[in-house]
Formats: structure tokens, C-alpha cells, sequence
């Protein structure tokens, strides 16, 4: 009887603290969305509210009459974010299967180096990196951010921890004897055998490129190049000083995408971080 | 099988062949940026827009001095490790807390799904998004925290919080905590239903409670997970760049100024020394690569042997267990309904 009592108690101390942990996860996000749609001089009297306002459109003329420009850097991350996100997924698939089906010499070693240069963080090379850029003019090319990423060492040690177990030779010689080349038994049999990691990584490339700083602040320039952080560093600026309701509709149109895209696949998200997912 | 082995050989280049496209982009973005960044350490390169450059003759090492001597550099090392550090013990303490909580097969605890889904949202959140709202909602004189404490009376006038350095480093921690303590708690909970179940129940049947399951079972198990943790969180708080430069832009007074911002503020603000930011990104390589040395060189150790050798005697004594159990129900079994047995058996 006793057991059940402390229990139940126990019971009732872990949902409050989840439900509060929950609020605060949330309340952010929730003022955001409601004083996005709030006039600034609502804003001014009360920076909380909990029912939304009528001065979305108003926020948005204001908010898109200066240099911010939400659907440029939407396009701009977009095509990074699927560029190099296909990039390194194939890429990556193609040298775990390296590491994996083939008895080659430097197999091992190759693997060890793999490990090792994981840990190296790409914000150290960045100097190194703008000078090459820069000397070969081709800073404020898109391609720039989008190629690095057919090298990407972590993705490379999940999808072969991933084939290892998987990858059933005996497939790959049977279509070895019925004649297919080496290459397209990577991309006909090998790669559908790896959908559910492809998947997995994708969504983690994917989110950690979009959501990238450094590197496109270090070599965008150009405002037409601006990605979707980059546009959004532009609303600390003082020429949104006042707008407070046009900062919070920008800081909005960025966050709603992703919020939608995580509501939708998040059973899958968290599936991937408890595999072991990718630090950003 | 002999045939097998030669087949495989004759394919082996293919193994060469496929390793190309990441050798040839690892060489050109990665391993040439950084051997680049090395010898820009060492040369006098600065100045917006300049690519050439000369060797310092007279001290090589003079941009690494200037770096490590620079006080806002050290303030900025300083800066980064007290706010890795503050932000890591309650992230890790209230993961492993809520790990606890969900992981307890005897509070079964409903909507753990939900709440994985809300705790790890703002980790997916662009951070430059959370960095210039927490500016809003701590803004002066209008913000949400000015309007709180104003409307319960704390303050009778709007006060400007971010001016004050411990509130402005307080705030980033804090920022950085709520972002990962959900993506901590995920991988820890992965790490522990990784436990074999036997483990915990032969714990049960040895009379231990709730805590000392966690305490003696739990965390000696998921060691490894811990460290993979503490790792990977290290490394991204020495990195750590979003938050603090477009919060407060390192400021007040250099108070949320990390070595990254540092980095980049030298380079590319100013005067333009890429050299002293090269210098600065090589002592951090270095710093990075000799902590998650040191680490890992824990991670190896006996003691791991010795809770694998452990938990195989436990698993040993609780088949034993479950064994004699299965012997005495079908004794049971056998005694009680030893006719209704005999008759499915002649169906």
C-alpha cells in the first residue's frame, strides 16, 4: 500500500516537471507566432499575449519594404540544404560500400583515418578555406558550400557501421554472375538496401545545412546569395529597431517551415537521434 | 572457397575506385584549408581582400604569441570553457534525470513520446532564429521579461538586463541548455533501453530500489553513451558561435565573447588579420584534439572489462533463476493438468 502511495506521488512530481519543461520548450516559439500578428504599439503596452492580433499584413509590408527577403534566402538555403545534402548521402553510401565489400589493401587504414578526422570541427579550416575561395573568385558561388559536403567523414562511419550487418555478399555476387558492372550494383541493389540510413542521414544533413551560420557568413557577400540565417541576422539590424512586430513575423516565416517539416517527420527524428544522430 | 577468395581480390581495386570522390573532395575542402591555415599562422597576412603574403623571419611564432597573449583572446577562451561547462552539468543532470524517469519499467510513465518531441524541438530550431529571439523577448525597454517583471511589480520601470555581464552569460547558457538537454535525453534513454532487460531484473530480484538500479546499474552501462555525450558536447562548446555572436554580438563588455566569435571578429571585422585568426583556429585544433584525446584514453580503461565480466555473472544467475522458476511451474503444471496435456497431445 505504501509502495503505491509514494508511487503515485512520484508519478505526480514527474508530470509537473514534464509539463513545465514543455511550457518552456514551447512559450518561446508561442510568443513568437502571437506578437508576430501584433501591431507594435500592442507589443509596446504588452509584450505577452496570449490571443493573436490583426496586424500580420501590416507587420509583413513593413518587414519586406527593407532588405530583408525571406524568399531569397528561402531558395538560396534551399538549394544549398538539397544540394549537399544529396551529395554527401550518395557519396557517403558509395564509400561505405568501399570500406565494406571490398578487400582492398588500405581498407583499414583508410577506415582509421575516417575516425579520426570525424572529430575535426569545419569552423577551424574556415581561414584556410575563404583564402582558397577567395583567390579562385569564386565566393558568392552557392557550389562553394554545396561540393565540401561529397567528403563528409561522420556521415561516412554511420552508413558503414549501417552496411556492415546489412549487406549481404551473396546478392552482390549473384549479380556479379547475371553481369552487372560493379557500379551499377552500387546504385540498383546496394543503395535501395540502404534507404532507411539514407533517410535518416538526409534529414540530419539536411537541417544542420540549413541551419548552418559560419560558413555562408564567412563567404556570402552578396545579398542575393544570403541564406536563410543570414537574412535573419539582417533583423538584429537597426533598421527593424522599433518594428518589433515585424521582427517577430520575420523570426516567424523562418522558424515555420521547419517547425512543419519537424511536426511531420519528428517520429523519424527521433528515431535517427537515438541511433546516434549527428551533433549540428 | 578458394575461388571466392580470388574473385573478391580481383574486385579489390573497385575499392580504390569508389574512395576517389571523397579522397579528391577531402583533399580540396578539407586537408588543403587546414595545412593553408596552418601557414597562414605563420606569415603576415591581413589587410580585406589580400591573398599574398610573406613568412615572418624574424619570429615565426609571432601570431601565435599576439593570440595568446591578447586579452580578449583569453577572455574569450575563458568565456567559452565557463559557459561549455555551466551549461553541460544541468543538461547532462536533467537528461539523466528524465532518463531516469522514462526509463523506470515501474512508473510507467504515458505521452513520453510527446515529450521527446517537445524537449528536443528547439534543437532543430535555427539558431540564429533563437538568438535574435531571445533578443526580443529580453529586449529593453519592450521584451517579454521587462513586461513580466514589470507587471508583477518586481521593477516599477523597464530595466535594461543585458547590460549586466553575469545576466548576459546567464542567458546563454541557459539558451544553450534548452537546446540540447533534449537531444541529450534521447540519446541517453537509446543508450539504456540498449541494456539487456535481464540485467534490471535480476537487479529487482536482488531487492535494489529505484535509485540504486540507476545508480549501480544504470550509469556503469551507458558509460560509454555518457562519454560519446560529453564528447560531441565538448567539441560543439568550443565551437560554439550562433548564439553568442548574434545575441549580444560577444558583448556586454566581451562578457559572451567565445573563441569562434573571436576568430571570426579578427578576420573578418576591422583589420582584417586573417593571420591572428589563423593562429587562434590552429591553438583551438589543438586544444580540441588534445581534450577528446584525454578522453578517450578514459574510455579505454579496465574498468569496462570488469562491468562486462559483472553484468555476464548477473545475466548467468538470473537464467538460473528463470530456469529452476520454469522447472517448478512445469512440475506445476504437470501435476495439475497432466490429463488435459495427454489429451491435446493426442489430438
Amino acid at each position: 500500500m505504501l509502495k503505491n502511495k509514494e508511487n503515485r506521488k512520484l508519478k505526480v512530481v514527474i508530470y509537473v516537471v514534464c509539463i513545465l519543461l514543455a511550457i518552456i520548450s514551447i512559450m518561446p516559439f508561442y510568443v513568437m507566432f502571437i506578437n508576430s500578428t501584433r501591431s507594435t504599439t500592442e507589443i509596446q503596452q504588452h509584450a505577452i499575449s496570449f490571443l493573436p492580433s490583426g496586424y500580420m499584413l501590416n507587420n509583413l509590408k513593413i518587414l519586406l519594404g527593407k532588405s530583408f527577403n525571406p524568399a531569397v534566402g528561402f531558395r538560396n538555403s534551399l538549394i544549398i540544404s538539397i544540394g549537399s545534402t544529396a551529395l554527401a548521402v550518395y557519396f557517403s553510401s558509395l564509400t561505405a560500400y568501399a570500406l565494406v565489400a571490398y578487400d582492398w589493401k588500405l581498407r583499414q587504414p583508410f577506415f582509421s583515418f575516417i575516425m579520426c578526422v570525424m572529430m575535426i570541427p569545419a569552423q577551424v579550416t574556415t581561414i584556410g578555406f575563404y583564402q582558397m575561395v577567395y583567390k579562385i573568385g569564386m565566393t558568392n558561388h552557392l557550389s562553394m558550400l554545396i561540393l565540401p559536403a561529397i567528403a563528409s567523414p561522420t556521415m561516412v562511419f554511420f552508413m558503414r557501421q549501417y552496411l556492415q550487418p546489412t549487406l549481404s555478399m551473396e546478392i552482390v555476387q549473384s549479380a556479379r554472375i547475371d553481369g552487372a558492372k560493379e557500379f551499377m550494383i552500387f546504385n540498383r541493389i546496394v543503395l535501395p538496401i540502404m534507404k532507411p540510413a539514407i533517410a535518416t542521414q538526409a534529414i540530419f544533413s539536411f537541417v544542420s545545412s540549413w541551419n548552418s551560420l559560419f560558413t555562408p557568413l564567412v563567404l556570402l557577400t552578396d545579398q542575393k546569395k544570403y541564406t536563410m540565417p543570414i537574412m535573419v541576422s539582417l533583423l538584429r539590424g537597426d533598421i527593424y529597431k522599433t518594428e518589433y512586430g515585424s521582427v517577430y513575423l520575420g523570426l516567424s516565416l523562418t522558424v515555420l517551415p521547419l517547425i512543419a517539416v519537424y511536426l511531420l517527420l519528428s517520429k523519424y527524428i527521433i528515431a535517427g537521434v537515438a541511433l546516434g544522430g549527428v551533433k549540428g | 572457397m578458394r575461388k571466392v577468395k580470388n574473385k573478391k581480390l580481383s574486385y579489390a581495386r573497385y575499392g580504390y575506385y569508389f574512395s576517389i570522390p571523397f579522397a579528391v573532395a577531402f583533399l580540396l575542402f578539407t586537408l588543403y584549408p587546414i595545412v593553408y591555415t596552418v601557414i597562414i599562422g605563420f606569415t603576415d597576412l591581413k589587410g580585406l581582400g589580400m591573398t599574398s603574403f610573406h613568412f615572418l623571419k624574424d619570429d615565426p611564432f609571432r601570431n601565435f604569441k599576439t593570440v595568446l597573449a591578447n586579452p580578449s583572446f583569453k577572455q574569450a577562451l575563458s568565456n567559452t570553457v565557463v559557459m561549455w561547462v555551466l551549461n553541460f552539468i544541468p543538461q547532462i543532470l536533467l537528461a539523466l534525470l528524465l532518463t531516469a524517469w522514462f526509463t523506470d519499467k515501474r512508473s510507467k510513465i504515458v505521452g513520453q513520446g510527446f515529450f521527446k518531441v517537445i524537449f528536443y524541438m528547439p534543437n532543430i530550431i535555427t539558431a540564429a532564429t533563437i538568438a535574435i529571439l531571445f533578443k526580443a523577448l529580453f529586449g529593453y525597454p519592450v521584451g517579454l521579461e521587462n513586461d513580466i517583471l514589470v507587471s508583477l511589480k518586481i521593477v516599477d520601470k523597464p530595466v535594461n538586463l543585458l547590460i549586466n555581464k553575469t545576466v548576459a552569460r546567464g542567458i546563454v547558457i541557459f539558451i544553450q541548455t534548452w537546446m540540447w538537454y533534449g537531444y541529450t535525453m534521447i540519446t541517453l534513454i537509446s543508450g539504456v533501453l540498449g541494456i539487456s532487460p535481464e540485467i534490471f531484473e535480476s537487479a529487482e530480484v536482488d531487492g535494489a530500489n529505484r535509485t540504486q538500479t540507476f545508480l549501480y546499474v544504470t550509469l556503469p552501462n551507458i558509460k560509454t553513451i555518457l562519454l560519446f555525450t560529453l564528447v560531441t558536447s565538448l567539441i560543439g562548446g568550443l565551437n560554439m558561435f550562433d548564439i553568442p555572436k548574434l545575441f549580444l554580438l560577444g558583448g556586454p563588455d566581451n562578457a559572451t565573447l567565445t573563441t569562434n566569435v573571436f576568430i571570426y571578429n579578427q578576420a573578418f571585422s576591422g583589420s582584417y588579420m586573417y593571420n591572428r585568426a589563423a593562429a587562434a583556429s590552429m591553438i583551438m585544433l589543438v586544444i580540441i584534439a588534445i581534450l577528446s584525446g584525454i578522453l578517450f584514453m578514459i574510455l579505454d580503461d579496465k574498468e569496462e572489462a570488469e562491468l562486462r565480466r559483472q553484468n555476464r555473472q548477473m545475466e548467468k544467475k538470473f537464467k538460473r533463476r528463470q530456469k529452476e522458476l520454469a522447472r517448478i511451474e512445469k512440475a506445476q503444471a504437470d501435476a495439475g493438468t497432466g490429463k488435459g496435456v495427454d489429451a491435446d497431445a493426442e489430438k
